[in-house]
């Protein structure tokens, strides 16, 4: 009795104050096994988990007030950031400073900001504002100069050289586009053409060390000390930890060092040796079930705009997963993307979690207005 | 932006449209998502096994620990190479604060050198910086103690022991007991072409030289394993599992170093040999080359500038003279030419000749000359032996000719290698005519034989060959490989003798004949006009010997050898052969001084130190008050 009052109190609460709680409580799930595993990839390092724990509680701050802004206001704010960004990834491109032989941030004095990581969310938001300005299906001008939207960004990321994120704002702007009925004839069109596009991007757009991990992906046992090195030893951490792992803490390809980027990018390389299968799929299940619930939260959307963006959101955040875990175990080529919420690093965090922040307003919005 | 063809919005069907596609993104991601659980199950299941195994291969390091080496004991138990602790002190760089400041204090407190700090800074390059490096190695038992006392100011900075093998006879044994020193590239070829790398993957040193060489399998031993677990830059983590290695056998030599020591002694600083051999099973008693040298000096690593002196030093000690030197035999042979002369019925003991002094052959110009310049007058084979008449030898000589000589001499082990368990021998040669052919393209002429007929000529021996062979004579043909080894204890402590090697016997003609020969050599020590009557004079026990007087410098024809007149290493080699007692013999000596002059004189007298030597640490009570004297038990 006590526990269904509760209840009923609590989701007048959670929605008063525009948090959807199965998605809180999943992503708390997952911060919470970052958190584990990251204080065994890093060596027992509790200033680690300090820095984390303060990066995450800055991300669920962003999260929980991008929640309490209406989604219309998004959608006026669509074109501003997305011009913005992207005059912000051409002044990167000219003054931007370099880092980890990339150049992805833009000193602004004050602050170090890297585009790339708001275009994640201003691309979708841009693309979400275009089509649902038609009505839908999208007609075929407007799906042109919807990926005219999509591709500028890519490129202009893809040249910093940061394939990964690239990547993920490509997806992000043209799951908008598929989600907004593009017609499936179209889909194949497009989908040939991108086939053709894949040989320019070998020979004009990639860097030498893209193409060097490409090649790595194909074959990592070609170059077992060198560019094939993460691969291998992924993939042995992976596949030594068998069905139940090899207990928290007691990964020996993590412990002992042999994993590269522990824990940042090949976090979920300790967690598979440390976890084994079991584990994994309990992490999917997670993963799963926060897509699922993104899902739904964009099908009950109040209109179009709401409901390309939060869709868009949550495939992206889908990309993430699959990006990330296809590379660490060897079905992917190594692009920089991160396990989301469970890797390492303050950047992507922000954005994710800013992201959701922009899911939980869309998806709480509808339940306020209808009362 | 204006739309020409405008429509109605349907939000209905819109979000019908997006359900629909909302529901297959989320089939497509189902889908991927199974692909990359399908990809995991391969990896984490199907192939499990594999990845362990490379998991574990990278982790887990197998590390050799070398086996300590056994000991060698002289017969009596007596410690002849040893391992003991050498200490160097050793720096791990990544435990050192600062490291310019330690190695400061350190050459203050330890008195280290500039070079020596710069060395180690050479080979601090391209080390990890968790693995020690030696600052200084082979340090004293006083600067042990005084770092030690010290140790906790140096964080880092250790003292590392390692065993290394110790000599503690030094010089007296070097030639037989020979040294280890460390693996060097050619070491490392032998032993991978026989597949012991593996054996030998902790091992520091190996035997050089002598029985440390020649049996190296019996005291190196097992090498042992520690599997350890390390990390990706290589540093240990832990130890997970230990196979202790075994150790190498103890082995016991026939040698007793006081004999040794004997030997030494009496040499002082002749050039020359000596050994004592056991007479009825070949085992070495005794083998010292004067001069010797220290081997401890090779165990660390010789000086160029010590080794060079070794190496280029007219007196060559790095020879060992009793297995390797080449010798002509001169007339220590003479009972075995006798020996053939009577199993060949060239002569009978009864036989005699009427010596001159001089000797010609029919048709022939060149006259011999016997080494006494008036003869012995009439002499029979036993007078021939005892008083080393040249003459009659000459003459049987002459009869027998070189091919019985040779065939028979080959016999008695001249011209091949007798087995001994050193590496360092020689063969040396016993001369025949198709020797002579396939070496020098001539042939054999008469003049050859009766240089021959006197143990000289082109017939060289080594010293351990005249032991075997006058062993071979004592034992009625019965021969066996000298050995040093006596045998090893094996894994349950107990002794494993070494068996004896038995070589093909000698036939035998007719008894009689070995024991007229054997009465000859009695009168050499014991006969009123022997060879070494003098020099055995009043021993309390009964021997019989061989003196020798090896020419190396022709005289020439009407000329008489005048030892001042020629140069001191081209003065005659003073030689002896003997056994005791001579009723039931035990040991068996040789003794060779490089031109030292008359074997009588000066070979003999050495020899009955040694037989003296062995009988009062063997047979005391014949020493005793009251004891029999040689010249009493003759008469």
């Amino acid at each position: 009795m006590k526990r269904s009052t509760l209840r009923e109190n609590h989701i007048s609460f959670w929605d008063r104050i525009h948090i959807d709680l199965p998605l809180l409580l999943g992503l708390l799930v997952l911060m919470g096994v970052g958190l584990v595993t990251i204080y065994s990839a890093g060596g027992q390092d509790m200033a680690l988990i300090e820095r984390q724990v303060v990066r995450l509680g800055i991300a669920i701050g962003v999260m929980v007030v991008l929640a309490q802004v209406p989604p219309m206001a998004f959608r006026r704010l669509s074109i501003y950031a997305y011009g913005a960004g992207i005059l912000m990834l051409i002044a990167v491109l000219v003054f931007g400073d370099i880092g980890k032989g990339a150049q992805r941030w833009l000193d602004l004095g004050f602050i170090r900001f890297q585009p790339s990581e708001a275009m994640k969310l201003a691309v979708p938001m841009m693309v979400a504002w275009y089509i649902s300005k038609f009505t839908l299906p999208p007609r075929l001008p407007q799906i042109i100069i919807g990926f005219m939207l999509v591709v500028i960004p890519t490129i202009l990321i893809a040249k910093q050289p940061d394939l990964g994120t690239s990547l993920l704002i490509a997806s992000s702007g043209v799951f908008a586009i598929f989600l907004a009925g593009m017609s499936w004839r179209l889909i194949t069109i497009v989908a040939g053409l991108g086939g053709a596009f894949l040989p320019i991007m070998w020979f004009f757009l990639m860097q030498d060390y893209q193409k060097q991990r490409v090649i790595t992906f194909m074959n990592p046992e070609s170059d077992p000390l060198g560019a094939g090195y993460h691969i291998i030893q992924s993939k042995i951490a992976i596949g030594s930890g068998g069905l139940e792992g090899k207990g928290w803490l007691q990964g020996t390809q993590s412990q002992l060092e042999f994993l590269p980027e522990r824990h940042t990018d090949f976090i979920f390389a300790v967690f598979s040796e440390e976890f084994g299968l079991t584990g994994v799929l309990l992490l999917l299940a997670i993963y799963l079930f926060i897509i699922v619930r993104g899902l739904m939260l964009a099908v009950r959307a109040q209109n179009a705009y709401s409901k390309l963006l939060a869709g868009s959101i949550t495939l992206t955040f889908f990309v993430y997963v699959f990006v990330n875990m296809g590379m660490v175990s060897g079905i992917l080529p190594v692009v920089g993307v991160p396990l989301p919420l469970v890797s390492y690093g303050g950047t992507s965090m922000v954005t994710l979690l800013a992201g959701f922040g922009m899911l939980m307003g869309i998806g709480t919005q509808k339940r306020l207005l209808s009362r | 932006m204006p739309i020409k063809r405008q429509t109605i919005r349907d939000h209905t069907a819109e979000a019908n449209l997006f359900a629909r596609r909302a529901v297959i993104a989320g089939l497509v991601v189902f889908a991927l998502l199974a692909m990359v659980v399908s990809n995991l199950y391969f990896l984490q299941v199907e192939h499990f096994e594999d990845y362990q195994t490379r998991s574990n291969g990278n982790r887990i390091k197998v590390l050799p620990i070398a086996p300590n080496r056994g000991l060698v004991y002289d017969r009596n138990g007596v410690l002849l190479a040893e391992n003991r602790p050498v200490y160097s002190l050793e720096i791990i760089p990544e435990k050192v604060d600062n490291l310019e400041h330690t190695l400061i204090f350190l050459q203050a407190l330890m008195g280290i050198t500039d070079d020596e700090v710069e060395d180690f800074k050479q080979s601090l390059r391209g080390q990890r910086r968790f693995k020690p490096v030696a600052l200084r190695t082979r340090l004293t038992e006083e600067e042990v103690a005084r770092f030690a006392s010290r140790s906790h100011r140096f964080p880092g900075v250790s003292i590392e022991a390692r065993l290394a093998r110790y000599y503690p006879y030094k010089e007296t044994l070097t030639h037989a007991l020979g040294y280890v020193s460390k693996i060097n590239k050619k070491d490392l070829q032998k032993i991978q072409e026989a597949g012991e790398e593996g054996n030998y993957a902790a091992t520091y040193d190996i035997g050089k030289l002598g029985i440390e060489k020649y049996h190296e399998d019996i005291l190196h031993g097992e090498v042992g394993y520690q599997q350890v677990e390390v990390n990706s830059q290589g540093r240990i983590i832990r130890t997970l599992d230990v196979q202790p290695p075994i150790p190498g056998r103890d082995i016991v030599l026939n040698i007793d170093i006081r004999l040794q020591q004997a030997a030494q002694e009496a040499l002082k600083d002749q050039r020359g040999t000596i050994i004592i051999s056991s007479a009825h099973t070949g085992g070495i008693l005794a083998m010292y080359s004067n001069p010797s040298y220290d081997p401890n000096l090779f165990v660390h690593g010789i000086s160029s500038k010590n080794y060079s002196a070794l190496l280029n030093s007219p007196d060559r000690p790095l020879i060992n003279r009793a297995t390797q030197g080449q010798y002509p035999p001169a007339s220590t042979v003479k009972p075995l030419l006798g020996l053939l002369g009577l199993e060949t019925d060239t002569v009978t003991p009864e036989y005699s000749i009427t010596d001159t002094g001089q000797y010609r052959l029919p048709n022939v110009s060149h006259v011999w000359r016997d080494w006494r310049k008036w003869g012995h007058g009439e002499v029979n084979l036993t007078r021939a032996v005892e008083v080393s008449c040249d003459t009659y030898f000459y003459d049987l000589a002459y009869e027998m000719g070189i091919d019985s000589i040779s065939d028979y001499m080959s016999e008695f082990g001249f011209g091949d290698y007798t087995g001994i368990d050193l590496y360092e021998e020689s063969d040396a040669n016993m001369p025949s005519r198709g020797w002579k052919r396939a070496r020098f393209n001539q042939p054999w002429y008469i003049g050859d034989t009766i240089a021959v007929g006197i143990g000289q000529g082109y017939w060289t021996t080594t010293p351990i060959q005249l032991v075997h062979a006058t062993n071979a004579l004592v034992n009625y043909g019965a021969r066996f490989v000298p050995q040093i080894l006596q045998g090893y204890r094996g894994a349950d402590g107990t002794m494993q003798p070494e068996p004896l090697k038995f070589l093909r016997p000698i036939d035998i003609v007719n008894r009689d004949n070995w024991d007229v020969i054997q009465d000859a050599m009695y009168q050499v020590v014991n006969g009123e006009v022997g060879g070494a009557r003098f020099a055995f004079a009043d021993t309390p026990y009964i021997s019989a010997g061989k003196t020798g007087t090896a020419q190396l410098f022709s005289v020439a024809q009407g000329e008489e050898y005048e030892e001042e007149k020629v140069d001191e290493r081209l003065r005659d080699n003073a030689m002896y052969i003997g056994y005791a007692p001579y009723d039931k013999p035990e040991i068996t000596v040789a003794v060779v001084l490089e031109n030292a002059g008359g074997g009588s004189k000066n070979a003999a007298p050495m020899a009955r130190l040694m037989m003296d030597a062995y009988f009062k640490l063997y047979q005391p009570e014949l020493f005793a008050a009251g004891q029999q004297t040689n010249g009493e038990l003759s008469q």
